[in-house]
């Protein structure tokens, strides 16, 4: 009987939990890495999204905004555990976050087949923006292969006549990867694919990468990979031997712990906390003053860009979420101020932006920060819009 | 031979009752998640009743049979991945193929004893771990989506939530019900003898490796059949299903609730998962209560929550 | 005026030459790189077979202590500002947290049956990751090498290797060194030996057995934390860092032989051997016949298979391990 009871009295617990009526407030689901070394990633994302909250009064349309953070723990089957909680128990209008790929490929499904839009604030493979793009799905971020394609630019632009790639072995850094291929016109003697997200000693792929005499080495390795990675890349004598050039490895979450190391290492974003536009000084003025001793990264400017893309459907379609077409014409129309300058939608839901060149320096006060360099290309489309149905 | 009546029955019957009625209070309440909650609850429940038969009853402590979570899932999944969407095809293959690699591993391993016999079930089910996992075609560690559930025959669908539910409890009703006649039978009964002593049960005259074996591919199968309908629950599989911890998780739903009785991997099976998320309601470290309490049940509960209603019962 | 046969050959001198090289430097650094890990997972395995073998003790939390000795060392270096003393801090406290756990759980689960001592163990691992996720949050931590580590050893003529993970050598063979000088040529050792073999009998000569299975624990759990704390600049240190090494160690430990750490250590550089050679050189001889994404997703699952394999085949010819320890 107590079994029973104890069972039944569980249920009406969970059943009591989140009963909304229809748009009342907003409820938003988020979904990051809160665990594990890459959580100062997902903290970065909350923080911005956060403070974007602040900005716009914890209101959107006049109506209340409440968040639900997940925490994917870095895994694809949690992420999408988590992402069908969101949608079913908390019964969310949108679902914002994704760092990674796999954890994205993961999650579409169910996104997509409850009709609930979602937002992917960093993640980007190939197949959202190409044979699997949704009405329902947005990115205010990029599509994996634009940055480092901008890079491959760079890097003729250069004069790198052969190269060798590195990088981990998940839907990203293939993307990643074939990436830089499609745009370096030299020859890539050697691309290697390391374990992820385990493994963490890159000694064998540096050796062989010595080993070939490249001009340069491209690699990707996001978070706390980056930071090994140039460690090793140190500590294996190619500093100073053969330049590196890199994507998504150096951003303000990594460069405090890589400090020397990423100086003089060049690096591709299509966000650097300088950009001169009123919206991205407010963003990086007011991060700095709410998390003193913490820097936004091009992961945070993104969800901070999320939020307001949000802000604008909501404010457009008055609240009424219902509306499920209207609702995407509004996010369609991405009328917002992004802290990029100008923003505009592709066909498929990507965005439509410019790269730039970053380089790691050292500031008056000794601080490391990155720095824009120069624009390597402007207003560049992903190479997979042409794939997706939606024209 | 009729089943006694006793509080450890009732309470078993009155908990499948409740689950027959909850898409109905479902319903009522409109608590959606619920419903996908217990289905999940009721396939690990039959995942955890497939392994009760060899570890509860037949002393086998395998600490691989989420290997065959992971081969069911994938059966589905490879297959709907190359367009062979029809459960008639993918079913009996998961079943199939589960029974196989049960065959294959339990022959190699009952021929140890104790933690070898733990070690050599769990290294098979790493193999089967690392084997998924460098599959790229298959999405690898990445798992692999599955974009149409397995196809029926009208009006079986799948996709509809409150079907794929009754689906779900009626194989696990017919695994315990299956399972309960074979242990009452000859064959269970010198199963369990086995596992109390082997060699007195050798020297009678029962082939008591044969036995062992056969159970362990009928325990294999059922898993396996746990394994397609998770793959089909989720619409995704990937080869976390199959790692150790998760073995761990069956092994701990199955002591929970009673090891070698009727009932018991189901009570064990809604309590961790009804406790899971009730406690990760209330607070984020739940873990730290579920640690110590399981180290408590073992070492004054050694009959789990079935040992606990018979002790009522009787005193 | 060569025939094509003859150029053919003349270039394949060159390239012969110019290419032999590198390879065997790769090969070398390679081979480095698996005796410091199987020196790791020795470390690691060592305390797990003692255990087992003296206290029949299954104790799947090992990975836990190995854990807190990552955690600890990159707090008391962080304090200290000193690599060395966080290190030789972090052992002390592992060492005491591993005695703490024998007297308080450990204890109670002697003489049962090694599932009790399996759920046991797994509920302390649960207990342990949500502990350390409530001491040091969620985010894990980083242990930064100190810069006179942080370069790189000319170890053979073309072939450099990092200073950090020789010294990683170097102190896992002392340690392994002390460990033969404990076992075979002190009392302790004598006993520890002895409760391996026998254990009934060594408690009926009157000797303090409460205390030797204290001290063991002890031990073990120093090793572990040693190895933890070793990894942590290079690998990482994060929650549930122990359960994906933890059945290596196991796998090393049922090779080697349950109680021998001669056995633990054999196995355990031939198991570093396989995953870090076969993870190398798969890829590259899966390269041969498949695509670049096939061959390295297949390649660090085939090198783990092999070690399963090699444990499987270990178990049905030779049962009891290589070197089994106890005697009945």
């Amino acid at each position: 009987m107590r079994k029973v009871l104890l069972a039944a009295s569980a249920a009406v617990l969970l059943a009591v939990g989140p009963a909304t009526a229809q748009n009342k407030s907003i409820k938003i689901g988020f979904i990051s890495t809160f665990s594990g070394p890459v959580a100062v990633i997902g903290n970065d994302m909350r923080n911005s999204f956060e403070l974007a909250l602040d900005h716009m009064g914890r209101k959107m349309g006049g109506l209340s905004v409440e968040v639900v953070y997940e925490d994917d723990g870095f895994k694809p089957e949690v992420g999408k555990q988590k992402t069908d909680k969101l949608i079913e128990s908390d019964k969310v209008d949108f679902i914002v976050g994704y760092i990674w790929s796999n954890v994205l490929l993961a999650s579409m499904k169910s996104a997509v087949d409850a009709k609930t839009f979602l937002i992917t604030s960093n993640a980007g493979p190939h197949q959202v923006a190409g044979e699997q793009c949704s009405p329902f799905i947005f990115s205010t971020s990029w599509q994996n292969d634009q940055t480092p394609q901008a890079m491959g630019h760079y890097m003729n632009q250069k004069g790198v006549k052969t190269a060798f790639l590195i990088g981990p072995n998940y839907a990203a850094g293939k993307d990643m990867l074939g990436g830089v291929a499609s745009t370096f016109k030299g020859k890539i003697v050697g691309q290697e694919l390391t374990k992820w997200p385990d493994q963490l000693d890159f000694s064998a792929e540096l050796a062989k990468a010595k080993a070939e005499k490249p001009d340069a080495i491209f690699v990707f390795y996001p978070g706390k990979a980056g930071v090994q990675f140039l460690s090793q890349y140190a500590q294996s004598g190619l500093k100073g031997q053969i330049p590196l050039y890199t994507a998504f490895t150096i951003d303000e979450l990594s460069l405090p712990l890589q400090k020397d190391l990423a100086l003089g290492v060049p690096g591709a974003q299509e966000w650097v906390n300088d950009l001169p536009n009123d919206a991205n000084k407010k963003f990086v003025a007011d991060y700095l003053k709410k998390y003193p001793g913490l820097r936004p990264s091009f992961y945070g400017a993104q969800t901070y860009d999320a939020a307001n893309l949000i802000a604008s459907a909501v404010e457009a379609t008055n609240g009424n979420l219902s509306d499920k077409v209207a609702v995407q014409k509004a996010l369609e129309k991405a009328d917002f101020k992004s802290v990029r300058g100008n923003f505009r939608f592709n066909t498929n839901h990507m965005p439509i932006q410019n790269f730039y060149l970053q380089d790691a320096v050292k500031d008056q006060d000794g601080n490391y920060v990155l720095k824009t360099v120069a624009t390597i290309v402007e207003d560049n489309q992903d190479r997979f819009v042409t794939q997706c149905h939606m024209k | 031979m009729t089943p006694t009546f006793n509080l450890r029955t009732t309470v078993g019957l009155l908990l499948l009752l409740a689950l027959v009625l909850l898409p109905v209070y479902v319903e009522l309440t409109g608590s959606r998640f619920l419903l996908t909650l217990f289905t999940r609850i009721v396939i690990l429940a039959l995942a955890a009743v497939s392994l009760n038969l060899i570890l509860g009853y037949g002393g086998m402590m395998s600490f691989g049979h989420a290997a065959y979570l992971g081969i069911g899932g994938y059966a589905v999944g490879m297959l709907a991945f190359e367009g062979i969407t029809s459960g008639f095809v993918q079913w009996p293959v998961a079943l199939l193929v589960s029974a196989f690699f049960a065959f294959v591993i339990g022959a190699l391993s009952l021929r140890t004893r104790g933690v070898y016999f733990i070690m050599i079930t769990l290294a098979f089910a790493q193999m089967a771990y690392y084997i998924v996992a460098g599959l790229a075609r298959y999405g690898g560690d990445d798992g692999l989506t599955i974009e149409k559930r397995s196809q029926f025959i009208a009006p079986i669908n799948l996709s509809n939530k409150v079907q794929f539910y009754y689906i779900c409890l009626v194989l696990l009703c017919g695994a315990i019900y299956l399972v309960w006649r074979l242990v009452n039978s000859r064959f269970g009964m010198a199963l369990q003898g086995a596992r109390s002593n082997d060699t007195r049960m050798r020297a009678i005259g029962f082939p008591t490796y044969h036995y062992k074996l056969i159970g362990f591919v009928i325990a294999g199968t059922l898993c396996g059949l746990a394994g397609a309908l998770l793959a089909n629950h989720t619409d995704f599989v990937s080869p976390a299903m199959m790692y150790w911890t998760r073995s761990g998780d069956l092994i701990i739903m199955v002591v929970l609730g009673g090891m070698g009785s009727t009932f018991g991997p189901l009570f064990g099976a809604v309590a961790l998962l009804v406790l899971e998320e009730v406690l990760s309601g209330i607070t984020e470290h739940w873990q730290i209560i579920l640690g110590p309490l399981l180290l408590l049940v073992v070492l004054f509960a050694r009959g789990g929550i079935d040992g606990l209603l018979g002790k009522a019962h009787h005193g | 005026m060569m025939t094509a046969v003859a150029q053919w050959r003349r270039r394949r001198l060159f390239i012969g030459d110019r290419d032999r090289r590198p390879v065997m430097t790769l090969f070398i650094e390679q081979c480095l790189n698996g005796l410091q890990f199987g020196l790791l997972l020795f470390l690691l395995a060592a305390g797990l077979t003692l255990v087992f073998g003296i206290m029949d003790l299954v104790n799947l939390a090992h990975g836990s202590l190995y854990m807190l000795g990552a955690y600890f060392a990159a707090t008391f270096a962080a304090w200290t500002g000193s690599f060395v003393f966080g290190a030789v801090l972090a052992l002390g406290a592992t060492l005491l947290v591993g005695m703490a756990v024998e007297v308080i759980a450990m204890r109670r689960l002697y003489g049962r049956d090694h599932l009790d001592h399996v759920l046991a163990t797994f509920g302390l691992i649960l207990f342990f990751d949500e502990l350390v996720r409530l001491i040091w949050g969620a985010g894990g931590m980083s242990l930064p090498l100190p810069s006179w580590l942080n370069t790189s050893v000319r170890v053979l003529p073309g072939v450099d290797y990092s200073a950090y993970k020789l010294s990683i050598i170097v102190v896992s063979l002392a340690v392994a060194a002390f460990l033969y000088f404990l076992i075979m040529r002190t009392r302790l050792g004598m006993l520890i030996r002895a409760g391996a073999s026998n254990r009934e009998m060594v408690g009926a000569l009157g000797v303090n057995i409460k205390l030797l299975f204290t001290l063991v624990f002890g031990l073990g759990a120093a090793l572990a934390g040693l190895a933890g704390l070793m990894q942590a600049p290079i690998l990482t240190v994060q929650i549930g860092m122990g359960e994906n090494i933890l059945i290596l160690a196991f796998v090393i430990t049922v090779i080697g032989g349950i109680g021998s750490i001669r056995g633990a250590f054999v196995a355990a550089i031939l198991v570093g051997f396989i995953d870090t050679l076969g993870r190398a050189y798969f890829t590259d001889l899966l390269r041969l016949a498949f695509t670049k994404e096939t061959a390295a997703t297949a390649a660090p699952a085939l090198s783990s298979m092999l070690i399963y394999l090699l444990m499987a085949i270990v178990l049905v010819i030779r049962p009891e391990g290589l070197f089994p320890a106890s005697s009945k």
